[in-house]
């Protein structure tokens, strides 16, 4: 059996690598098409400042772009390295969308990043834009491919498992690609990527508006900002509801924890505001429930239930004791016992193979598991609720929050009073954090919420680890936090620097900082 | 269209040697100018220069790395989990110094700092030296067998140690691979600036170039002489479902060199590697680097190849459990994916190069540090 610690250690190290490159990816989905928009404003009405916004705006955004390439290099090694079991156990349909992004979008986007910065002088304005505009959409293709590949492991679809070849292989191609849950993350996480420009450029832009510099050049990037931004925040909010309803149809273990049921509800079920959790007891205290809500967000109707995590666990039971019959019939099979009579009984339990694989994290034989392993095993078959509930609904609430803050900016810009809401330029300025906080909480809550599976139902997380030591975890791992940390002080400072320098950093002698050397030196 | 399995299998092991070219030569030439880049560049100005020169390319061509390294995951997932968790410290290595390369290029030249500027210089060396030494490395040690096992579950378990990795026949790969881009950045630089940086560099191709030849011909001497080969006794029919553990494996001496004996015309290869070397070297001499790119470029194909070839049909060979080594037959993905992936690279590939050559050749010319002065967006 595998060493425990360094399945812990592989976790942690997935999720901090994970989470540490979804900083990036964010600002770098959401500023990509920020620039295209000053850039079209640019060429169409032959304005300078809308030149150097997309120089400025693009400069801040390189410091960012290094880090997304450099953290992205972790994740392409990283299954490989660390996940070799899930590589070969899943790699014949997990490994397309990824290579296909390689091909189809991270070409796209890395071969005109490039000219973007580079070709001012060797593009004319038009072929300039076009390269932004293939930036653009080769960072969004390559967001595509990514979350069909994760959507994939939350709901694996288009896929069979193929005693032969022992691994899950392809079955359709369109299936999987078309996956729902796959679309409705696409969707959600982009336009959570189009928020995060979004929060960024107004945040910033908000600071020289407070300190009265540049105000021409911030009041645009304001509106460009605050339009942009209210369109993309409405649309993660209702795809966020969107991908609720999509959850309480593939992943109810996921909707029960969110939501703390460990008992099913009579519908319409009441949504848990604030409640607090037992994992041991099995039970939650509820302190502030809102009526019908959280029947409405995952059935769509007033009628059908949502199932609590006990049913869940019923369910599960049954699934992990026909488990053990699939791996029973799997092992006759491997052994070369393929008659007719033991693929019929593997082909009638397999589905529930994966939920036999959970047993591998008590004994070998897990046809002959004890009760009291199969207890435990439906124990660790739904995830922790507590992290899950609150992680959650902070999420939430930052996207209402910036709701707000959009909404505020886009009605005061249009009504061209922005200059005067000194209230509302510190919040978006201290707003900053934000899309992040919401980011990164919210994959926390789409992993997490995935467990105990790397693949949904398919295979157990503590299995597709590589077989590898604690001691090539410490080292990979201390290596990672060290390189990152370095790496993330280094960004931040250069962040500052240049956000404070503002466009005067362009070097063109038209803005707030060069006009007034003379006076502040 | 439905192509054969067992021809799929083929056109698999071709796709990933052109991917893996494609990397060599063209993400191998950045890193072979980061290689070169804190001795040839004397001065700020200098190092500006060489890194101008490969500044709107760097990007997109080390996506021909993670292409290469996704493909490898989708088409032979066996390879993949196999061999990035059995040179697991290898390859965290190779990540890490990869690490210096996108805040090198990106963060050098933000500030005026020349400490700052410096210490990026030796980032950017460092994220082309380790892996230009590495990945020759990892050739050498597929050459002698990689200690690892497949369990009944197919689960793989690499039994070695990271520094057994580094034995003189693998170290003597990664010369070859380290000097052979060194030489591929020098002939890029030669070929892209003017001045006397472009003087200089003509020192750095010859020497380097040398050392390539003599250590790619050490190798194959003791390749021919010392090193045992594998040899497949039976196998499942080529276009059954993949299985790695259905085959009998021997060892046999000169095995790595039957395909050569069978099929003569392959020699043209290791052939090729000699004399793309030769050629690149009297090219730049004639300061023809034009043509010393394109030798330069042959050359490295023929490197590769002949490793490829050597192995063939092998593509991870076990020491240890020989029966676990892994084939162009049966570490395969399925029939169908294999088929999707093969549109995917068919239809994209043509798409990549057609506009990777556009951006090349609307940043094309050669570059002095005067023309890179005037210039308003440069690394």
């Amino acid at each position: 059996m595998l060493d425990p610690t360094m399945i812990d250690l592989s976790r942690w190290q997935f999720a901090i690598t994970a989470l540490y490159h979804f900083i990036f990816v964010p600002l770098t989905l959401g500023m990509t098409w920020i620039l295209v928009i000053m850039e079209s404003v640019y060429v169409m009405t032959g304005k300078e400042i809308y030149r150097d916004m997309t120089k400025f705006w693009g400069k801040l955004f390189g410091i960012n772009f290094a880090l997304g390439v450099t953290t992205g290099l972790t994740m392409e090694f990283q299954f490989g390295t660390n996940w070799s079991y899930y590589s070969h156990y899943v790699g014949d349909v997990f490994g397309a969308p990824l290579a296909i992004e390689g091909l189809m979008a991270f070409f796209l986007e890395s071969t005109f990043i490039g000219m973007f910065f580079l070709g001012w002088e060797r593009l004319s304005k038009r072929q300039h834009l076009l390269v932004t505009f293939l930036t653009a959409l080769g960072t969004n293709l390559s967001a595509l491919w990514i979350l069909v590949a994760n959507g994939w492991m939350q709901n694996p679809v288009g896929s069979e498992f193929s005693y032969e070849t022992m691994r899950m292989e392809m079955t359709s191609f369109v299936d999987l690609v078309l996956n729902p849950v796959a679309q409705v993350k696409f969707i959600h996480t982009a336009a959570a990527g189009y928020v995060t420009g979004s929060m960024f450029v107004l945040g910033i832009a908000s600071y020289y508006l407070l300190k009265g510099r540049d105000v021409a050049f911030a009041k645009r990037s304001i509106s460009v900002a605050a339009g942009f931004g209210l369109a993309s925040i409405l649309s993660v909010i209702v795809l966020g509801d969107e991908a609720g309803y999509e959850l309480g149809d593939v992943q109810k273990a996921k909707l029960a924890a969110i939501e703390a049921e460990w008992e099913t509800q009579e519908p319409p079920a009441g949504f848990n505001l604030i409640a607090f959790s037992d994992q041991e007891a099995e039970e939650t205290t509820e302190v502030v429930k809102l009526p019908y809500l959280l029947g409405l967000i995952a059935t769509r109707s007033t009628t059908e239930e949502v199932k609590g995590l006990k049913d869940i666990m019923h369910d599960n039971e049954a699934r992990i004791r026909s488990g053990m019959v699939a791996y029973e019939y799997l092992q006759r099979l491997r052994k070369g016992e393929v008659t007719e009579g033991n693929k019929a009984m593997f082909e009638e339990h397999k589905d529930d193979l994966g939920y036999g694989l959970l047993l591998k994290a008590y004994t070998d034989d897990v046809p002959n598991a004890t009760d009291e392993m199969v207890a435990q095993a439906v124990k660790a078959s739904i995830p922790q609720v507590a992290p899950l509930f609150w992680t959650f609904r902070i999420m939430v609430a930052c996207g209402f929050t910036m709701l707000f803050i959009l909404g505020a900016a886009f009605y005061y810009n249009a009504r061209r009073v922005i200059e005067q809401k000194r209230w509302l330029l510190r919040l978006a300025l201290f707003s900053i954090p934000l899309p992040w906080i919401a980011c990164e909480t919210g994959w926390f809550v789409a992993e997490f919420g995935r467990q105990p599976w790397a693949i949904g139902e398919v295979l157990p997380t503590f299995l597709a680890t590589s077989s590898l030591t604690p001691g090539d975890l410490i080292f990979s791992l201390s290596g990672f936090i060290g390189f990152y940390t370095f790496l993330l002080v280094i960004e931040v400072w250069l962040m500052f620097h240049f956000a404070r320098k503002g466009p005067s950093s362009l070097g063109t002698g038209r803005y707030y900082l060069e006009k007034n050397a003379g006076a502040t030196a | 269209m439905i192509i054969d399995y067992e021809i799929l299998k083929l056109i698999w092991w071709v796709f990933v040697g052109v991917l893996l070219i494609g990397f060599a030569i063209t993400d191998g030439m950045d890193m072979g100018v980061g290689n070169l880049l804190p001795f040839v560049g004397k001065t700020d100005d200098e190092r500006r220069l060489m890194i101008n020169t490969v500044g709107p390319h760097w990007d997109g061509n080390q996506v021909w790395l993670i292409t290469a390294g996704g493909a490898i995951f989708a088409a032979w997932p066996a390879v993949y989990a196999a061999a990035f968790s059995g040179f697991y410290v290898a390859m965290l290595l190779v990540l890490f110094a990869l690490f210096f390369r996108p805040v090198g290029f990106d963060y050098r030249s933000k500030l005026g700092d020349a400490r700052w500027r410096n210490a990026w210089d030796w980032g950017l060396f460092v994220g082309g030296a380790v892996p230009s030494l590495v990945f020759g490395v990892a050739f050498g040690n597929l050459l002698l067998g990689v200690p690892f096992h497949l369990d009944e579950l197919l689960r793989p378990y690499y039994t070695g140690s990271f520094f057994a990795l580094l034995n003189p026949f693998a170290l003597l790969a990664g010369v070859v691979s380290f000097s052979l881009l060194t030489m591929h950045g020098g002939i890029w630089i030669q070929m892209r600036t003017s001045g006397v940086l472009t003087e200089r560099v003509k020192g750095w191709i010859l020497w380097t170039g040398i050392a390539s030849m003599l250590a790619f011909a050490a190798a194959g001497i003791w390749l021919v002489m010392g090193i045992d080969g594998l040899t497949i006794v039976s196998q499942p029919a080529l276009d059954a479902l993949p299985n790695p553990l259905a085959k009998t494996v021997e060892v046999m001496p000169g095995a790595w060199l039957a395909n050569y004996a069978e099929y003569p015309l392959t020699m043209i290869f290791p052939a090729l590697g000699f004399a793309g070397v030769i050629l690149t070297i009297l090219m730049s001499r004639a300061d023809r680097p034009g043509w010393g790119f394109v030798t330069s470029s042959l050359a490295i194909t023929g490197v590769i190849m002949t490793a490829g070839i050597s192995l063939f049909p092998f593509v991870m060979p076990s020491s240890t459990d020989l029966g676990s080594s892994l084939t162009v037959w049966d570490a395969p993905s399925s029939h169908l994916t294999l088929t999707v992936m093969f549109w995917a690279v068919v239809i994209f590939l043509p798409i990549v190069i057609g506009y990777t050559i556009w951006n090349y050749r609307k940043m094309w010319g050669r570059l002095s540090i005067e023309e890179m002065q005037e210039r308003t967006s440069a690394y």
